[in-house]
């Protein structure tokens, strides 16, 4: 699960890490209120999005010249028109994809003297199954770009979890990002406050682009990004009333309510598969036999016939669905539950597009009995292949 | 021969009350015989647990893992546990010295595997897992989720981060009349116990196992860093034929695809890196998930 910055470095700062002086708004009348709160005489003023590249994406609905979603204010009108500007407006980043993404929300923000920028995240590295920092001295650029094209200036520094950042860890970090005198010191704070916070609050990427040494020689969190391992969010009720629905597809919010894996795409083929692997798969040999998939959609071992229902409802929702594949090789699950869940689904919502079905392992001939006397329009499948085949010929034969 | 687990292997089942533990165990014993000997219950230690398909197959119930592997001499542990106690419940198996942790559960947050794989560093156990089907050895074990009915004892190895598609592949194999020594499920978790290269070394090292399919899915670089181990061995002189797949050609970059290790982050973790690493390290990989059994087939035809 992904928040704004404005509440990652709200969550930051209860560790200790030093943030700048903010306040968040949701209308453009807030705006001169929010910025005299803040000393000035500059200020930044910054769209609240989930995703990165802000300050250089632009707004659909303004002038190709118009400022990017991250602006300077140097007096209270030009935070308020600069807010009017932005706020409502969609904003297309190197993230967001060409649909962009509106602007709900502002940050305003005290600004600061910029000496350098560093780079700093926090992840799980796999590869040692420890949490490991990823350091640069290339800061507020995007940091893929300089690790393909300057590999030697990223630095990796894991931490054992048994002993949490040590002196030696944060030393290191500290050489890596060349820091010296007072930047050191508050370096030395900063990255075990920084860990202790990914840590308790389970979070799957701490994103500091840039961290800033100002001129006065102190750090600061310019930028904060955080994302939180969703398999943890059960013991993090403060976190998960955080999360913004706005920011999501509305289908994957549905999905979520009935604990099913699906993320919305481009193409006009539903899927619904069990297994990640299998979901993958499909969509995999969709787009070999060249039709594209509308949906990964992972229904999980445990499901129920409820759960089935609902998946196969998301799937009809989905405008450009032009035809559905059902896609389980049976383990947990068992195709008897799949079968009456498309059934239930089928008999509740209708069917105005092809069905193809591939039933397959624990209690298939059961499933299969459950579809044929079902008397629903479906496309039995015997094997992946020609479960694939048959919906691609079904839907770009027209039939 | 197999790896891992054969017919001598005995299991205790860690969540064998629950829905899911009771379901599987009973297919379990259902399959050749695998020898089911015990569960872990905190609070039902003494009670005794029975089948709904045999009313003669009872297992006693212990309080911790400990009492169980004590009392039935198991070597190997299965964990049904629910994924908020999981990572606690492979810690116990860890201090109680079970030799083979399998563990069966998806959904268990990336920190407690952190410290569970800190201890399992520490110690003599191997993990398999979390998020896994388990492993299967046709014919004399049956650990996990898997449908026994798509085995056949043979000769083929097979290896998968998926479950399901460690089904296809098992399915196919068994269609095309090879079979399978053992299948084992590595799961689809950033962090876990078993990876490739541990399950490849020991397919290597068995003699019945003449082939092996290896399936990887986008996200991580454990297929990249097989596909170097298998090159590795190769200059030694140790290598088998071998068919692949990766899932997520398709997937989007920064989309985390149901597994919760499948995501291609920072430009990383691409299917096109990993097929061409493992091309490279002279594996045949299909281009579609429907074909791992032909794919083999055409490499063991040469």
């Amino acid at each position: 699960m992904n928040i704004h910055e404005y509440q990652a470095k709200a969550v930051l700062k209860e560790y200790g890490a030093p943030v700048a002086e903010g306040v968040a708004i949701f209308s453009a009348d807030e705006a001169e209120a929010a910025a005299k709160k803040l000393p000035g005489p500059l200020w930044v003023v910054k769209s609240q999005i989930h995703a990165g590249g802000r300050g250089k994406g632009k707004f659909k609905e303004l002038p190709a010249d118009a400022k990017g979603g991250v602006r300077l204010a140097f007096s209270l009108d030009e935070v308020t028109s600069h807010a009017k500007d932005m706020l409502g407006n969609t904003l297309v980043t190197a993230q967001t994809g060409d649909a962009g993404k509106v602007v709900n929300r502002l940050y305003i923000e005290d600004g600061a003297d910029i000496e350098r920028e560093l780079y700093l995240s926090i992840l799980v590295d796999r590869t040692v199954g420890r949490p490991a920092f990823v350091v640069s001295t290339e800061g507020g650029m995007d940091i893929e770009a300089v690790a393909h094209d300057t590999p030697e200036k990223i630095h990796n520094v894991a931490v054992d979890p048994d002993t949490g950042v040590t002196e030696a860890d944060a030393a290191a970090l500290c050489d890596a990002l060349e820091l010296t005198g007072v930047a050191r010191e508050d370096g030395m704070k900063l990255f075990p406050i920084l860990y202790t916070a990914f840590v308790e609050k389970d979070m799957a990427l701490l994103e500091v682009n840039p961290l800033i040494v100002m001129k006065d020689g102190r750090l600061r969190v310019l930028d904060a990004k955080v994302s939180f391992d969703g398999n943890a969010l059960f013991r993090h009720d403060d976190i998960m009333a955080l999360r913004d629905e706005t920011e999501e597809d509305a289908k994957e919010i549905e999905a979520s309510k009935y604990d099913l894996a699906y993320v919305a795409l481009d193409g006009d083929i539903g899927c619904m598969v069990n297994g990640a692997g299998l979901a993958m798969a499909t969509m995999d040999i969709i787009k070999l036999y060249g039709a594209e998939p509308a949906n990964f959609l992972d229904v999980g071992g445990g499901a129920t016939k409820e759960k089935v229902t609902a998946a196969f409802k998301i799937i009809t929702s989905d405008p450009n669905v032009k035809g559905i594949l059902v896609n389980i090789f049976g383990g947990i699950m068992r195709c008897d539950i799949i079968a009456e869940g498309v059934l239930a689904a089928v008999t509740e919502v209708g069917l105005q597009v092809p069905l193809v079905v591939r039933l397959e392992g624990t209690n298939v001939e059961l499933g299969k009995k459950i579809i044929s006397d079902s008397g629903m329009n479906v496309i039995a499948a015997d094997d992946l292949d020609d479960a694939a085949q048959k919906i691609v010929k079904a839907v770009k034969g027209g039939a | 021969m197999s790896i891992l687990v054969n017919k001598d292997t005995k299991i205790i089942v860690q969540g064998l009350t629950g829905k899911t533990g009771t379901f599987h165990t009973e297919q379990a014993l259902q399959y050749y015989g695998t020898q089911m000997v015990g569960g872990v219950h905190p609070k039902k230690g003494g009670e005794s647990w029975t089948s709904s398909l045999d009313a003669d197959a009872k297992l006693p119930i212990f309080a911790t893992v400990g009492e169980a592997k004590e009392a039935t001499g198991a070597d190997a542990s299965v964990i049904y546990v629910p994924p908020a106690g999981a990572g606690a419940a492979i810690i116990e198996a860890i201090d109680a010295e079970v030799p083979f942790i399998v563990c069966i559960t998806e959904g268990i947050p990336v920190a407690d595997m952190v410290k569970v794989k800190r201890r399992l560093e520490k110690s003599n156990s191997r993990l398999l897992g979390p998020n896994c089907p388990g492993i299967l050895t046709p014919e004399e074990c049956k650990i996990g989720i898997m449908p026994g009915s798509i085995f056949k004892k043979g000769s083929v190895g097979v290896v998968s981060r998926s479950g399901t598609l460690t089904y296809e592949a098992v399915f196919q194999t068994s269609n095309a009349g090879l079979g399978q020594t053992t299948a084992v499920g590595i799961g689809g978790d950033p962090v876990k116990g078993t990876e490739f290269i541990d399950v490849l070394e020991m397919f290597l090292a068995d003699d019945e196992t003449k082939s092996i399919i290896m399936i990887g899915e986008i996200g991580g670089s454990a297929e990249e860093e097989a596909a170097q181990f298998l090159k590795d061995e190769a200059k030694k002189g140790r290598s088998k034929p071998m068919a692949g797949f990766i899932a997520g050609r398709t997937a989007p970059p920064g989309r985390t695809m149901g597994h919760a290790g499948a995501v291609i982050s920072g430009g990383k973790g691409g299917a096109e890196d990993k097929i061409a690493a493992m091309e490279e390290a002279g594996i045949k990989v299909s281009p579609s998930p429907a074909k791992l059994g032909e794919t083999l087939l055409e490499v063991l035809k040469g």
